[in-house]
């Protein structure tokens, strides 16, 4: 428990550190609101409609394979931990696991999933 | 002990409880303390790095720099800075405030607490804990949820079109730097950022250049510089998702960039370049944190030598090298490298008794070796075939556009 109070504390400080400056920029700043300057920036053309549109379904596609692979490397380090103790066995089964990773790459190569439109 | 940290603690100590404090008070209170001193130095030292980094780029592009406010121009950062406290935080309407405020805090947070796992010198870390690099992966994932959440609540396209870019791209690379973050753990047997410091007898960039490199491609984007500055490709995108920020909260992404890429500089010396290891550094290990410091600062030359050399690569470019060449290489360099070694401590463990041994260089030799020359063929077995496809490629494109050119010899090149 000793060793995560210190990150505990550290959070805490580094939310309040570059909190300060954006309130203190508040306060200190002028602030003149007016409607033409707070409308949002589109190289001087008026926005047209919603911003929060349908996105490209693309982007979903590469965090679902993100995700594959973020979870799967995970698994991965308890066995790398302790790779210096394991057999020939154990590493082997290690690298059947990484393989059936790169199958899974392959499976969604070959479907085009990795392709950028 | 010459250990200059260690004096600052019993410094520390004597004067609280001097004070009649007591003795887990006056522990909680030094906690606190290490814990806002290094926070705030990392953001102090940003002050130093972007004048450094201006300057090293304006020499790369035959400028001179900044040199105006102070010697060398070294307070324009300062300058800068008094600037921005006097401009306007201008809140876009339809902005969603709380994560539009939210997103500069949380990115500069995810930056700072990287900085508790990073060992200073043999002794002095914020905090060992056991799972050092999978903490350093959890807490540098919460930039990429700043980033998503700065682009959705600005109320701008421009913003949510480059967070949906910046963060498919961070996502991406994320995958080659964690599977090379295995590297370490795997030669050291331990997710301890110290203990992979200390097990650095000979560093691991000698012993696997490769997984260095690729991690160093992975870092590169994940800083988001040049030739992967697409996050706020400014020709496309505007400033990508931070578009919509102005006055000191603009100033705090400004900080969290370079505080990023500083903070991965200091990755990189840790886990490959040996960290705090140097000729005497045990002995004094206020030797290490110049060691460090040195080798921080290495890889953050290159770092900006590469920000002032490379152009742009175009996004789906920068997405196809990454889970096309990137992630299949990683993973084979993974598979190789363990299986050689296993094999080779089999067969060598009888004539090189030490052979998993990290103690010293000596006892290290022969298993960096093997680890080099597998390393070695993986890379050049690599670079060769995408040489050849890349030659294939510019040839068929030649043939198609001027048939006359292939005969004449120019497509070869």
């Amino acid at each position: 428990m000793g060793e995560w109070t210190f990150i505990a504390l550290l959070f805490v400080i580094s939310l309040i550190l570059p909190a300060v400056p954006i309130l203190a920029g508040r306060i200190l700043g002028p602030r003149k609101p007016n409607p033409l300057k707070n409308s949002t920036y589109e190289c001087g053309v008026e926005t047209v409609g919603d911003t929060w549109v349908q996105f490209d379904v693309q982007y979903y596609i590469f965090a679902l394979v993100f995700l594959v692979f973020d979870i799967e490397v995970v698994f991965l380090y308890p066995w790398a931990v302790a790779y210096g103790q394991l057999s020939l066995f154990g590493v082997v089964a290690g690298i059947v696991f990484i393989v059936t990773l790169a199958e899974a790459l392959l499976y969604a190569w070959r479907k085009g999933a990795l392709e950028w439109v | 002990m010459g250990d200059i940290f260690t004096t600052i603690y019993n410094f520390l100590l004597s004067l609280l409880i001097g004070l009649g404090a007591d003795q887990v008070v006056a522990d909680a209170i030094i906690t606190f303390l290490a814990a806002a001193v290094l926070a705030t130095c990392v953001l102090l030292i940003l002050i130093f790095n972007i004048w450094l980094e201006r300057k090293v780029l304006g020499r790369i592009q035959d400028r001179i720099g900044p040199n105006r406010v102070g010697p060398y121009g070294i307070f324009q950062t300062v300058a800068d800075l008094t600037k921005l406290l006097t401009k306007e935080i201008i809140i876009p309407s339809g902005a969603d405030l709380v994560p539009f405020f939210l997103a500069p805090i949380l990115m500069v947070a995810s930056v700072i607490l990287v900085w508790a796992v990073i060992p200073f010198t043999g002794k002095t870390i914020g905090t060992d804990v056991n799972i050092g690099v999978l903490y350093f992966v959890a807490v540098s994932s919460l930039g990429i949820m700043a980033v998503l959440l700065a682009g959705w609540s600005s109320n701008n396209k421009y913003a949510l079109l480059g967070a949906f870019r910046a963060v498919a791209m961070l996502v991406s690379y994320e995958v080659p730097m964690i599977l090379m973050l295995l590297v370490p753990v795997l030669l050291s047997g331990s997710m301890r950022m110290g203990e992979i410091a200390a097990a650095q007898s000979i560093w691991y960039v000698f012993s696997m250049p490769l997984a260095a490199f690729i991690f160093l491609i992975a870092m590169t984007a994940e800083i988001g510089r040049s030739p992967f500055d697409l996050l706020e490709a400014e020709s496309e995108i505007v400033a990508g998702y931070q578009t919509e920020y102005s006055g000191f909260a603009f100033a705090m992404f400004y900080a969290a960039e370079w505080a990023h890429a500083f903070t991965m500089c200091a990755l990189v010396a840790t886990l490959f370049l040996g960290g705090w290891r140097g000729p005497g550094a045990e002995q004094y290990p206020t030797l290490g944190f110049i060691y460090l410091a040195i080798k921080i600062y290495v890889v953050y030359f290159f770092s900006i030598w590469s920000r002032g050399t490379l152009p742009r690569i175009r996004i789906d470019h920068v997405m196809s090298f990454c889970w096309k060449f990137l992630i299949p290489l990683a993973l084979i360099l993974i598979v190789l490298t363990t299986l050689v070694d296993k094999i080779a401590q089999i067969l060598l463990i009888n004539r090189f008794p030490n052979y998993l041994s990290m103690a010293t260089p000596a006892d290290m030799l022969p298993r960096a070796g093997i680890l080099l020359a597998v390393n070695l063929v993986v890379g050049l077995v690599a670079i060769g075939w995408i040489a050849l496809v890349g030659r294939r490629e510019r040839r068929h494109q030649t043939a198609a556009e001027h048939p006359a050119s292939v005969e004449a010899g120019m497509a070869t090149r």
